[in-house]
């Protein structure tokens, strides 16, 4: 069994108005050395779906149904204590915005510390140790010094840095990375995924990351899940879906890349945008930007279709796959 | 071909001693004034010709919106012009100013601050034609605006809406109209696609492509996103710490960079046909524009810097059709 296994998870936030589902039918597995990566536009639910699994979602949100299978327990059953046990120490996460997950008023060494003996029974000067010991790890430049400093003095590489240093200070199986790289420059992007690359590869890490950049995705992991208005709509191996998408929204986002244009024609724009999520339209989410929605699109959900090693929730997909099933049976 | 707007060896510095209580230090037995500056642009000589689209790019804090904004005449130049069709435009009168605003128009990047929330969109676009060409009647200046807002997209009944009833791209789209409306020749566009999703930025980048062709505009591009300068400049200029380091066409600086910033900067663009993060790795971080390093600003990172490098400032030299800022390539070291 999987070391994480997500099932048909579903999250639902109450307001004023009813009830909207932010997350839905969401399943995917993950084991120590792995690497998913999670990618959509603003609003898909990639961050919610990363929150929850943490159990991380506050009111007026809640997971409405589904199940986090974590080392076989579920985790959205879990008391908060139970919880506080596996948020840092066996899964720990990775924030935005590095300027804003520090305490701006407490020092680099005196944060990782606070972390270590939260968790552990353990002296000031063995904390300090090894907190040495990972910032050594992420490859941070004079690691004695930034202990004393204060988040201010680095700049924002470094902060990144360091935040990841705290989040395996406990040697966790499970780093989830919600757009750790987006509030930084190209160069340093390019710095912090190669260092989570490797540390994936040498500590043996399974690794969520989220992000809306398909360079990115393409670069660090494995699997890739595209999410589109709270569903899973493609999934698969990144190779695959890079280099041969299924479904019409990964093609046009691949496409609406200006990378993959002629420098200077117009670009493969995918027309309108997300709903939101009080408005998501019945049968396909997609179907009124979808160029080649038909009758039924606009009728039925669709379900997941396996195509080669992806799977893809669109009925263009699946009678395609019958098209040629059937053709192979007649031959 | 005829330069649009010149720029000529702009300098802007901002202070940040503060008033004089801030200021006064004691050492050595002494009191004096302590004066600090950030040194957001040193030296930059630029020419935008009519009907390219100039991107400008570089990382956070190289100054490139200062550039963007000096132009404008949003910020004055500590020295240095800026001209348009060979006027100098940087030291006019606000009413001496005028026709020049009325040509030069700017889209921000944040679309969600840059439009006013207490104005409907009819009001947000109707208010500088009236401002700009106050000979139109009521009658011509709404056509005007319908025109404007059916051309970016925008149904023009939905003018009685306020912003916040607006998705990004949709807000975005508003900006531009409303940079458009006055009729301009020269568009300076700061980071106007960042905010927004990939596939919304499609669309706006298509929307400032296909008004550029009908409109004859000259845009001045400032962006991080080096893809998006491949896709849609004619020509690039990389800033690095306030100073230009290349200038090249397009296809020019994609297929040959010859800067060793320039080259760094290109390897590490996300690429979906990458296997895994690849990218020449420089050295430390970017200094602080407070105290410059001396010499080329880039020594301190550069693999391939000399003595020569730490001492004397390089200027931007003509090789074989790019312009480059770099002793290594004008000592034929590099490339």
């Amino acid at each position: 069994m999987a070391l994480l296994e997500v099932k048909n998870l579903e999250v639902k936030f109450g307001l004023r108005t009813g009830e909207v589902t932010a997350l839905r039918d969401i399943s995917f597995t993950l084991d120590r050395g792995q690497r998913l990566g999670i990618v959509g536009e603003s609003g898909a639910g990639k961050s919610v779906a990363a929150f929850s699994i943490l159990n991380l979602i506050s009111r007026p949100g809640y997971i409405s149904g589904g199940e986090i299978l974590f080392d076989g327990k579920d985790l959205a059953k879990l008391s908060t204590k139970e919880m506080r046990y596996i948020r840092g120490n066996r899964i720990s996460m990775i924030f935005q915005d590095p300027m804003m997950t520090l305490n701006p008023v407490l020092t680099v060494g005196d944060q990782m510390v606070e972390c270590l003996q939260a968790h552990t029974k353990i002296n000031r000067e063995e904390a300090r140790r090894i907190s040495l010991e990972k910032l050594k790890l992420v490859q941070i430049p004079s690691p004695e010094k930034r202990l004393d400093q204060y988040p201010h003095e680095l700049s924002g590489g470094m902060k990144q840095r360091i935040i990841i240093a705290i989040a395996l200070l406990l040697n966790p199986d499970i780093i989830i990375a919600d757009e750790p790289t987006t509030a930084l420059d190209v160069t340093i992007q390019a710095e912090i995924m190669d260092l989570l690359l490797e540390l994936c590869t040498s500590q043996n890490l399974g690794l969520i990351l989220i992000t809306h950049d398909l360079g990115v995705v393409s670069q660090v992991t494995e699997q890739a899940i595209v999410m589109y208005a709270g569903r899973i709509i493609e999934q698969g191996p990144t190779k695959e879906i890079i280099n041969d998408a299924q479904h019409p929204y990964t093609q046009g986002l691949i496409n609406a890349l200006p990378q993959q244009g002629i420098p200077g024609e117009r670009l493969n724009q995918i027309r309108g945008s997300m709903p939101p999520l009080h408005r998501i339209p019945q049968g396909c989410a997609f179907h009124p930007r979808c160029d080649y929605a038909d009758a039924i699109c606009e009728k039925e959900l669709p379900g997941f279709t396996q195509s080669g090693g992806c799977q893809a929730a669109c009925h263009l997909v699946a009678g395609r796959i019958a098209l040629k099933a059937k053709a192979e049976e007649t031959h | 071909m005829t330069s649009l707007v010149s720029i000529k060896n702009l300098y802007k510095k901002f202070p940040i001693h503060g008033d004089l209580l801030d200021q006064i230090s004691f050492s050595g037995g002494k009191f004096h004034l302590k004066h600090e500056y950030v040194h957001a642009i040193n030296g930059v000589n630029l020419d935008v010709d009519k009907g390219e689209a100039l991107c400008v790019v570089g990382e956070s804090g190289c100054g490139k919106s200062t550039v963007a904004r000096t132009v404008m005449g949003l910020l004055s130049p500590s020295s240095g012009e800026i001209q348009y069709n060979g006027q100098r435009i940087d030291n006019l009168s606000p009413t001496a100013m005028m026709p020049y605003r009325r040509k030069m128009q700017m889209i921000f990047q944040n679309p969600y601050a840059s439009l006013n929330p207490r104005m409907t969109i009819t009001q947000a676009l109707e208010e500088p034609v009236r401002w700009h060409q106050p000979k139109l009647n009521t009658a011509e200046v709404k056509e005007k605006v319908a025109e404007v807002m059916a051309s970016v997209g925008i149904d023009p009944s939905w003018g009685v809406r306020f912003p916040h009833e607006f998705s990004g791209g949709q807000r975005q789209r508003i900006s531009i109209a409303r940079a458009l409306i006055v009729d301009p020749e020269f568009i300076v566009a700061d980071e106007p696609i960042s905010a927004l999703d990939v596939s919304i930025q499609a669309q706006v980048l298509n929307l400032l492509m296909d008004a550029r062709e009908q409109r004859e505009l000259t845009y001045l591009f400032i962006t991080h996103d080096l893809s998006v300068v491949e896709h849609f400049g004619t020509r690039v200029a990389v800033m690095y710490l306030g100073a230009l380091c290349e200038v090249a066409p397009t296809r020019k600086l994609f297929s040959s960079p010859k800067h060793p910033y320039t080259q760094a900067l290109l390897s590490a663009i996300p690429r979906l046909e990458d296997e895994k993060p690849d990218f020449i790795r420089l050295k430390g971080e970017v200094p602080t524009p407070v105290n410059l390093p001396s010499g080329c600003v880039f020594h301190g990172r550069c693999p391939h810097a000399n003595e020569r490098c730490k001492q004397e400032i390089p200027k931007l030299l003509d090789v074989d059709g790019t312009r480059v800022a770099c002793h290594a390539v004008e000592e034929k070291r590099l490339g």
